[in-house]
This record gives structure tokens, C-alpha cells and sequence, in this order.
């Protein structure tokens, strides 16, 4: 395996829509060009996808309309065949499993959100975020007590007793998370989750979203169209244009050294500050920074720079379990901020 | 393109005259099919059947014993339903049968009903729906109404069964979606009559075959909209089924059909409305029940009794529309929690409908007038209804005979005479060229071969007749249906009471059409045309307003800021837009007519429909398919030609 800490490994996956697709794939090595696959009628979704998801992480697919964002993460749970390719989870070639497993697989270690929630109108709030346990075959008590905290969780209790249809967009969305989570799944797939949102309700369900995964570090796919929400969330960004994966890193990776002018033009109206974090910028700590005012190594510079104000030259910069590591100069962050 | 249309179709029309005006001396084969190549397939249909009957054999089992076995496992369900309602349950067979407990106590049944209408949908509906069935009672239709019901408790249940599973069927095999597809376009085209042959000849004349009957010809519906309605479950939530690791199973019962439910309770309604309306027509096969009072009177010429079965048949046919369609609401809105613990305090319907059963029965051992209702309180229109065609036919004879005479002198004759004269040859390849033209070579192969179907079984002349029949009543239920859909489209007060009256006249099942037609004018072909057109206006008057009301209201503001007269408003822009829509309207007019057309047979015209008609007294099979399928081959051209013009016409105005 190409990463030992890696739980989903996508390697030249390739998804061709049209008649024989895979066929045609062999008949062209497993390699054919965006040309060929225009000319024999396919339509290449995704093509040529290798990647790995690291466990704890939040792996953002981004791209436009179109890009096959949608596809590739079908492709990783297998709701789609691939027409070529493999997928491992943990390890385990998911396209070889027999469909028992397969079922197995996506009942315990597999959680999906879905852009328009896709709720099931005909039942509650409690009942939707149960229906997942309820497939398994788990008792009522247990599934109701299970569906009960997830709810609780996502922060509507009290909502239990509603149906869909009378829920906000943003509330609605919640009880998708909350039924995603109920197995406690390994991997967390979500699919433009806050794309069918309001910008202000984006924004707050954003924040909750973080929150959420500080309490719970789970394995996180996350597609959007949104380059600032990839930015915002993301631990590793995949950039998606006409099915192929054109750059891959982190967020001060893709914004410092953009592989592409296609990236480029994402990128130019983002400013650094709101990407670069402590960690990037601190210098090696020195002692007695512990005293003073500290920030965590995961907090960008813009949100770093207001702690300037109260006339402090340099910050301690900590780890998430508040260990010192280093320290962030107040030059160094204004020069940035100039820079834009 | 635009401009070299008119040119073919001209050219074409040009040719068909010259051929029709002077090819009959050379060619007289081509206006007349030859009786000696007439493929005799009614025959081979009949010896078929004959064959199945007598001979065919599973191995096991032969094919009689099939057909007892599902006669006599339907019998159970009917005998259960028409003894609560009608028989009660007896003991013995024949006259000697001794009533062991009586049927359910007239009182019962409106409580129970009316218990229904709440539940459902409120007081309102409660209301209506008692009122609907009182009415059967005072009215002395009761016995009848009731036998009508057992019918359609059996039927519409197992319709929408069946058509939920045959759905579903289709919808997790392609190919089997495949085979029922155009099995299901062909049902739904053969008149009904056509059905009750084959169904008479296997399963023999009783309730049991009107069950049947009614079965086949209301479950397609059911598996259509199932179908539609799978499909149209998002793929997010196909997704979610898969995602949270459902089986097949899990998949259909747990995912699809509960997301699918609104609109498959919209198949439940139709399927009920249609068992009503087969149920009536079903009595011809020994449904026995309103549908046979009908029949009888029409027999009879009992102007008031049929009357009365037909007013007793709109009654049951509004109480099933409106009760069936709130259940489609209530059953597809998620049912508000009931907090209320113990089976009592949670079924209280029924816990009262237990309640009323019990004491309404004890009290009727007692009370016969609860029992039954009483004779004494009957009231009979009969006699009036009698009393007022009679007058209506000493005052008014003169003027609708005029009417009647002139219309058949100068329209109806004339046409017939005109249709008749034209050549089948001719006729086939104009058809050919209108299909080739609107949609290419698949459809010209079709309105080719369909025609010369028609031709080859020696069917041509009564199917000319019924195309006569059709047409003219299509025509003038346009020129009705059309300007009062232009008329209602822009009011929306006068639209929603034209909306109710089409809604309430499309409930009625189409044999109640006949009885006032036949009162005013007797029978014979314009009676038929009369009833005809009222039974296909109602499809002309909706499209045409639907058509007109989607106009997008930008486009009025527009022309009204060009200046245009509302009369150009109305001629340049509304009416151009809903074209396609008034089309399609046009469309279903002709299939109402032809669906009505047969049934017209019973007052006596000469064409299709007859033929299928006496194959039924016949029980002859074959004869009564393949004037059923020369109807249905009618149907298909019309429709598809139609269809195929409406898309020229999208296209042309830029609407797709
Ligand atoms: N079932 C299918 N059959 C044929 N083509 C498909 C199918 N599903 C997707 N495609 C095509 O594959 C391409 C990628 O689609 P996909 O839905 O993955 O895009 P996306 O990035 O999720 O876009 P969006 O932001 O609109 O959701 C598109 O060109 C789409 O038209
Ligand atoms: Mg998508």
C-alpha cells in the first residue's frame, strides 16, 4: 500500500459513461484520451483518479459543475462500478468484495450527507435518524436511545417528533448528519452537504461541522463547489476538473504554489491570511513563551492577528492538546498581511 | 422545410383524390378488399381458445383447471364482501338457502361510511358521502348499489395489489419492463367490451368473471403509475437505501415505496374509479347489481327505472371519488403522532364503526326497519322520470326529430357515405405518408400496417363506420369543449366551477351517458353521437384551458405593450402557445370517443362496436378480439399521428 496510515485508497480509478465502457478502456491500455472517450460517445466522468484518504483527516474534493465530484465519491463507496481501477478501505479491495460484505461494509464503517439530505418524508426526526440502525435489524430501544444522542448531537432535541417537511433547510440538513453518524462510521462521505443552504447558514453550519469533528476526528470526504468552504475545512484539497484530479495538498500548498492557471484563477481572490496557519508561519519556541498569550498551530493568520492589538510582539503557538511547539512573530504576520 | 410541408402533403392529397375519383374502374380490389383473401383470423382465434379450453394442459394440471382454480379463489373474497352487504351468509345453495346472519343492517353500512368520510376527511366529507349512500336507500337502490359494491371491494383492492407488484417487477427488471410496456399501451386502447369476451369464454357468466373482468381492465393503470412513480423516487434517496446497506428487499418495502407513496395513492384512486366504471359494464358478464338495472331498463326502454340507476350510480360513483381521494391525502401525509396509550383510546373509528355493527344488528332483530330500509319510506322517481320523457316527447317530439333528421340528412349521412367510398389502399397509403412525414419511418410503418390489419380480417367497412361515429362526434365535441375552454381559462371563478363540473362528469362511468340520449332521441346512430360527445367534451374543455392558463404571463404583457386588441392577444399569442396542448386535448377526445363509441353499441349502430357487442351474446371469442384489436389499431394512429404532429408543433414554436 502506497501509505500505511491511509484508509481509502483510490488507484487509477476511471468511471466512463456510455455503453462498454469497460471494454473500451481495455482496448485502449486503461489509458485513452479525453479526445478518444469524446469520440466514441462516453462520457468520462472520472478519469485517471489516484488518491489517499488519511485516517482522522478532511480530504475536500472541490471543482465546478460538472467536474465528476459526485461520481468519484460514489466510486469510493461503490454505489457506482468503476469501469476501471481499484478502491482499498482499509486495505480491503472494495470492487472484489461479494455484495454480502459489501452491505456489511457500508451498514457499520460507511456514513453518507447528502446535498439535498435526502430525508425520507414519511418519517420523524427520530425515526430517519434510526432508520439506518433500523436496517441493521437493532432493537427499537436501543436504536431510539443510539438516534436520541446523535440528535441531541447536531443540537435538535426537542425536534424528535417532527417530520421533514416541516424543518428548515438547515435543520433538515442537521438530521442528514446526525443519520449519517448513527452507525458511527469509519468514513464520512459528505456530498456538497451545505451547497442547498443559505450563505449565513452555510457559514453556521460550517462552524458546527468543525466543532462536530474536534469532538469525534472522524475519516472525512468532503465534496464542494465552494473553493472558500474547501479552504475553510479542508486538511487536504483534490482539485476536480472534467473528471481528472489536477493538484492535490494541503490549503497553504494550493494557495502558496498553484499546479495550474485552472487552480490559479481559484486561488487569486483568496486572501493569505485566511489560509496560512500558525504552525506555517511559527519559529522554533523559545522559553517563556508558554507565559504569555498563545493560539492554536491550527488557527489561520487572520484569526491570530486580532491578538496583536493588545501590543504583544509574539505568540506561543500550540498543538491540539495545548503543548507548546513553537512561536508566531508579530513581523512576520504583518508583513503577510501586507503582502494580501 | 416549412415551406416545402404543404407542397408534399399536397402533392400527396392530390394523388389520393386522382386515385379515389378514377382508379375505381382499373382497381376495384383497391376499394373493396376481396372476401376471398380475407385472413380468417377471428376463426383461428376462436379454435384457440377452444383448444385452450378443451385441450391445453400444464401436465399437471389443464388449463380449465386453472381457470376454476382462480375463479374459485376470487369466489371466497366476493362471496364474503356481497354476504356482509347484500346476501348474508347462507346455508345451503339455490332457493333452498336458509339466511344464517343477515347481511349488514342498512344504518350500518351509511354509519360506517360516514365513520369513513371523518376519518378521512372531517365532517364535510362525512356529510357528502352519507348523503351519497342515503340516497341509494330512499331511492330503493340499495339492494343493486350494494352487489355494485361487493364487486369493487374485491376488485380495486387486489387492482392495486397486483399493479403495486407488477410495478415493482418492472421497475427492478428492465426487461420485463420491456414486455409490459406496449402490452400495457395495447390494453389500454382495446375497448373494454373486447375484454369481457375472452374473460366470458374462460371464466364463464357470474360475478366471479365481472371480478375478473374488472381486474384486468383496472390494474394496468395501477402498473403504469407505479412504475412512473419508482422512477421518480430521487437518486439521493436510492442512494441513501444503499448507503445505509439495505437488501433488495429492505430496498423496495423500507425505501421506494414508502418515498413513492403520494403518487402511488394517486393510482389507487384511479384504480377505484375504474372498477366502478367496469363493474357497471361488467354486468353483461353477470355483475349483476346498478350496472345490470341499467342494461335492463335500456333493454326494456324503461326510461325512469334506468334513470334511477343512473342517478344511483353518479351517487356511488362521487361518495368512492371523494372518500377514495382524501384517503390518498391522508394515507400520504405522515399521520400525526398519537400520544394516546391503549388499543382503545388508539383506534377510536374503530372501536365506534365495532360499536355500530353490534348495535345497529342486535337492534335489527328487533327493529326490521334498521335491518332494511323500510318500503314504506321508499320514494320512486321512476314513474316521474317516465311521466317527463313522455311529456317531453308530446311537446318537443317534432322539434328533435327535426333536429335528429336534419342532422343526420345533411352531416351524418353524407359523411358516412363519403368515408365508405374511399379507397382502403388509398386510405393506407395516406396514412403511411402522414406518418412517414410527422414521424419518420418507424411511424409510417406503423400507420401502414395497422390500416391493412384492418383491411386483410374484412373489417374495413365497420371500421369506416366507426371512424364516421368518431370522427363527427370528436369534431363537435371540440367545437363545444374548445371555446368554452378559451371562454373559462381567463376567469379563474368560472374555471373552477367548469373544473368541478368535467371533474364530476369524468367520475361517472361512461354507461351512464347513454340513458338521457336515448330518452331524447331513442336509438340509433345520432343518440349515439349525442351520447359520444357528452362523454368526450370533458378532455377538450380541460386541455384547452390548461393549455391557455400555462401561457407564460410575460409574453400577454408583452403584447398588450405592443398594443395588440385583446382579440389578437388571444389569437397571435394564447391560443398559438396552447396549441400543441389543445392537441394533445384533441387526442384524448378521440380516444374517449372511441372508448365511449362501443359502448354505444347497445343503442344499436352498426360498426365495431356492434361487432364486438354481439360476440359477447355470442361468447365468439375471436370475432370479438379482432374487432376489439381493429378498434384499438384506430386508436393507435390517432393517437400517434397526433402525438407526432403536437411535437412539430412544440417545435416549430420554439417550446422545445
Ligand atoms: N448516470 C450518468 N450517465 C451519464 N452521464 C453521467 C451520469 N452521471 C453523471 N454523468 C456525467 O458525468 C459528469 C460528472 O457528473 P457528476 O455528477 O459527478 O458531477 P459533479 O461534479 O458532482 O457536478 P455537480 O456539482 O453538478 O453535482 C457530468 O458530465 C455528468 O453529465
Ligand atoms: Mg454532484
Amino acid at each position: 500500500m502506497t501509505n500505511p496510515e491511509a484508509k481509502l485508497v483510490c488507484r487509477n480509478v476511471w468511471k466512463l459513461f456510455g455503453a462498454d465502457a469497460a471494454s473500451f478502456l481495455a482496448a485502449h491500455g486503461g489509458h485513452p484520451g479525453a479526445a478518444a472517450i469524446t469520440e466514441a460517445g462516453l462520457v468520462g466522468a472520472v478519469r485517471q483518479v489516484d488518491l489517499d484518504v488519511r485516517e482522522g483527516e478532511i480530504f475536500v474534493i472541490m471543482g465546478l459543475s460538472g467536474s465528476g465530484k459526485s461520481t468519484l465519491v460514489r466510486l469510493m463507496s461503490r454505489l457506482i462500478e468503476p469501469s476501471g481501477g481499484d478502491v482499498l478501505f482499509k486495505g480491503e479491495n472494495l470492487l472484489k468484495v461479494s455484495q454480502a460484505r459489501m452491505i456489511e461494509i457500508r451498514r457499520h464503517q460507511m456514513g453518507m450527507v447528502f446535498q439535498h439530505f435526502a430525508l425520507l418524508p414519511h418519517l420523524t426526526v427520530l425515526d430517519n435518524v434510526a432508520f439506518p440502525l433500523d436496517i441493521q435489524g437493532m432493537s427499537r430501544a436501543a436504536r431510539e436511545a443510539r438516534a436520541r444522542e446523535m440528535i441531541e448531537l447536531v443540537g435538535l432535541a426537542g425536534k424528535e417528533r417532527a417530520y421533514p417537511r416541516q424543518l428548515s433547510g438547515g435543520q433538515q440538513q442537521r438530521v442528514g448528519i446526525a443519520r449519517s453518524l448513527a452507525v458511527e462510521p469509519e468514513i464520512w462521505f459528505l456530498d456538497e452537504p451545505f451547497s442547498a443552504l443559505d450563505p449565513l447558514i452555510r457559514r453556521e453550519m460550517q462552524d458546527e461541522f468543525m466543532r462536530l469533528q474536534t469532538v469525534l476526528h472522524k475519516t472525512i470526504v468532503f465534496i464542494t463547489h465552494d473553493f472558500d468552504e474547501a479552504i475553510r475545512l479542508a486538511d487536504r484539497i483534490a482539485i476536480m476538473k472534467d473528471g481528472e484530479i489536477v493538484q492535490a495538498g494541503t490549503p497553504e500548498e494550493i494557495v502558496l504554489t498553484p499546479a495550474t492557471s485552472y487552480v490559479a484563477e481559484f486561488t487569486r481572490s483568496v486572501a493569505r491570511a485566511k489560509v496560512i496557519r500558525a504552525r506555517s508561519l511559527m519559529v522554533a519556541a523559545r522559553p517563556g513563551d508558554a507565559e504569555g498569550p498563545t493560539v492554536s498551530g491550527r488557527s489561520n493568520i487572520s484569526e491570530a492577528a486580532p491578538l496583536f492589538l493588545d501590543g504583544v510582539s509574539h505568540l506561543g503557538v500550540t498543538d491540539d492538546a495545548g503543548k507548546l511547539i513553537g512561536r508566531l512573530e508579530r513581523d512576520a504576520v504583518v508583513s503577510l498581511m501586507l503582502r494580501g | 422545410m416549412a415551406n416545402r410541408l404543404p407542397l408534399a402533403w399536397l402533392l400527396a392529397l392530390g394523388a389520393f383524390v386522382i386515385f379515389w375519383l378514377f382508379a375505381g374502374p382499373y382497381l376495384p380490389a383497391a376499394f373493396e378488399y376481396p372476401k376471398a383473401h380475407v385472413i380468417k383470423l377471428a376463426k383461428w382465434i376462436s379454435a384457440a381458445m377452444k383448444w385452450l379450453i378443451d385441450e391445453a394442459s400444464f401436465g399437471l394440471f389443464s388449463f380449465t383447471d386453472l381457470t376454476r382454480f382462480i375463479s374459485a379463489v376470487l369466489d371466497v373474497p366476493y362471496t364474503v364482501a356481497s354476504s356482509l352487504l347484500s346476501t348474508g351468509f347462507l346455508e345451503g345453495s339455490g332457493s333452498s338457502a336458509i339466511q344464517i346472519v343477515p347481511p349488514l343492517p342498512w344504518i350500518a353500512v351509511i354509519g360506517l361510511v360516514m365513520l369513513l368520510g371523518h376519518w378521512l376527511g372531517g365532517r364535510s366529507l362525512a356529510l357528502l358521502s352519507g348523503a351519497c349512500f342515503l340516497f341509494l336507500a330512499v331511492f330503493g337502490q340499495w339492494t343493486s348499489a350494494m352487489i355494485t359494491l361487493a364487486s369493487i371491494l374485491v376488485a380495486a383492492p387486489l387492482g392495486v395489489i397486483f399493479g403495486l407488484l407488477f410495478g415493482i417487477a418492472a421497475w427492478r427488471w428492465r426487461w420485463l419492463e420491456r414486455i409490459i410496456m406496449p402490452l400495457l399501451d395495447l390494453m389500454q386502447t382495446i375497448p373494454v367490451f373486447a375484454y369481457l369476451v375472452p374473460v366470458l369464454f374462460l371464466f364463464g357468466f357470474g360475478p366471479t368473471a365481472a371480478v375478473i373482468a374488472t381486474l384486468i381492465f383496472a390494474t394496468p393503470p395501477m402498473i403504469r403509475i407505479a412504475i412512473l412513480s419508482l422512477r421518480a423516487v430521487p437518486d439521493e434517496i436510492i442512494d441513501l437505501g444503499h448507503m445505509v446497506g439495505c437488501t433488495d428487499r429492505q430496498m423496495t418495502w423500507r425505501v421506494m415505496v414508502p418515498a413513492a407513496r403520494e403518487s402511488l395513492m394517486v393510482g389507487m384512486n384511479q384504480v377505484i374509479m375504474l372498477s366502478l366504471n367496469m363493474v357497471i359494464i361488467a354486468s353483461m358478464i353477470g355483475a349483476g347489481g346498478l350496472g345490470f338495472d341499467v342494461l335492463a331498463a335500456l333493454r326494456r326502454l324503461d326510461f325512469g327505472a334506468g334513470l334511477e340507476a343512473g342517478f344511483a350510480i353518479v351517487a356511488l360513483a362521487i361518495a368512492m371519488d371523494r372518500l377514495s381521494q382524501a384517503a390518498a391525502e391522508k394515507l400520504s401525509a405522515p399521520s400525526p403522532e398519537n400520544r394516546a396509550t391503549g388499543f382503545l383510546a388508539r383506534h377510536p373509528y374503530l372501536l365506534a364503526g365495532l360499536a355500530l355493527v353490534l348495535v345497529t344488528s342486535a337492534l335489527g332483530y328487533m327493529i326490521p326497519a334498521i335491518r332494511t330500509y323500510p318500503e314504506a319510506l321508499q320514494l320512486s322517481t321512476g314513474t316521474f322520470w317516465s311521466e317527463v320523457v313522455a311529456w317531453i316527447n308530446v311537446n318537443f317530439f317534432d322539434t328533435l326529430e327535426a333536429i335528429k333528421n336534419a342532422m343526420l340528412l345533411n352531416v351524418l349521412i353524407p359523411f358516412k357515405r363519403f368515408l365508405g367510398g374511399l379507397p382502403w389502399l388509398g386510405v393506407t397509403a395516406l396514412l403511411g405518408f402522414a406518418g412517414y412525414r410527422l414521424g419518420g419511418w418507424r411511424l409510417a410503418v406503423l400507420t401502414t400496417c395497422l390500416p391493412l390489419f384492418i383491411a386483410v380480417t374484412g373489417q374495413w367497412e365497420k371500421a369506416m363506420i366507426t371512424l364516421y361515429l368518431c370522427g363527427i362526434s370528436a369534431v363537435i365535441a371540440s367545437l363545444i369543449g374548445i371555446p368554452i375552454g378559451i371562454y373559462s381559462a381567463t376567469r379563474d371563478r368560472v374555471w373552477a366551477w367548469v373544473q368541478l363540473a368535467i371533474d364530476t362528469l369524468q367520475t361517472l362511468p361512461s354507461f351512464v351517458y347513454l340513458m338521457p340520449a336515448v330518452m331524447l332521441f331513442r336509438v340509433g346512430d345520432f343518440t349515439a353521437m349525442i351520447a359520444v360527445v357528452a362523454f368526450a367534451v370533458a378532455p377538450a374543455i380541460r386541455y384547452t384551458a390548461l393549455g391557455i392558463r400555462k401561457v407564460d404571463p410575460k409574453l400577454i404583457e408583452a403584447g398588450r405593450a405592443m398594443g395588440c386588441t385583446e382579440w389578437q392577444i388571444l389569437t397571435r399569442i394564447r391560443l398559438k402557445l396552447a396549441l400543441p396542448e389543445i392537441l394533445l386535448g384533441l387526442n384524448q377526445t378521440i380516444m374517449f370517443a372511441l372508448s365511449m363509441l362501443v359502448i354505444t353499441a347497445l343503442v344499436g349502430t352498426r360498426d365495431l362496436g356492434q361487432e364486438v357487442y354481439i360476440a359477447l351474446t355470442k361468447a365468439d371469442t375471436g370475432r370479438g378480439l379482432v374487432a376489439g384489436l381493429s378498434i384499438a389499431a384506430i386508436a393507435i394512429i390517432a393517437d400517434r399521428l397526433i402525438s407526432a404532429g403536437a411535437i412539430h408543433a412544440r417545435r416549430r414554436l420554439g417550446l422545445e
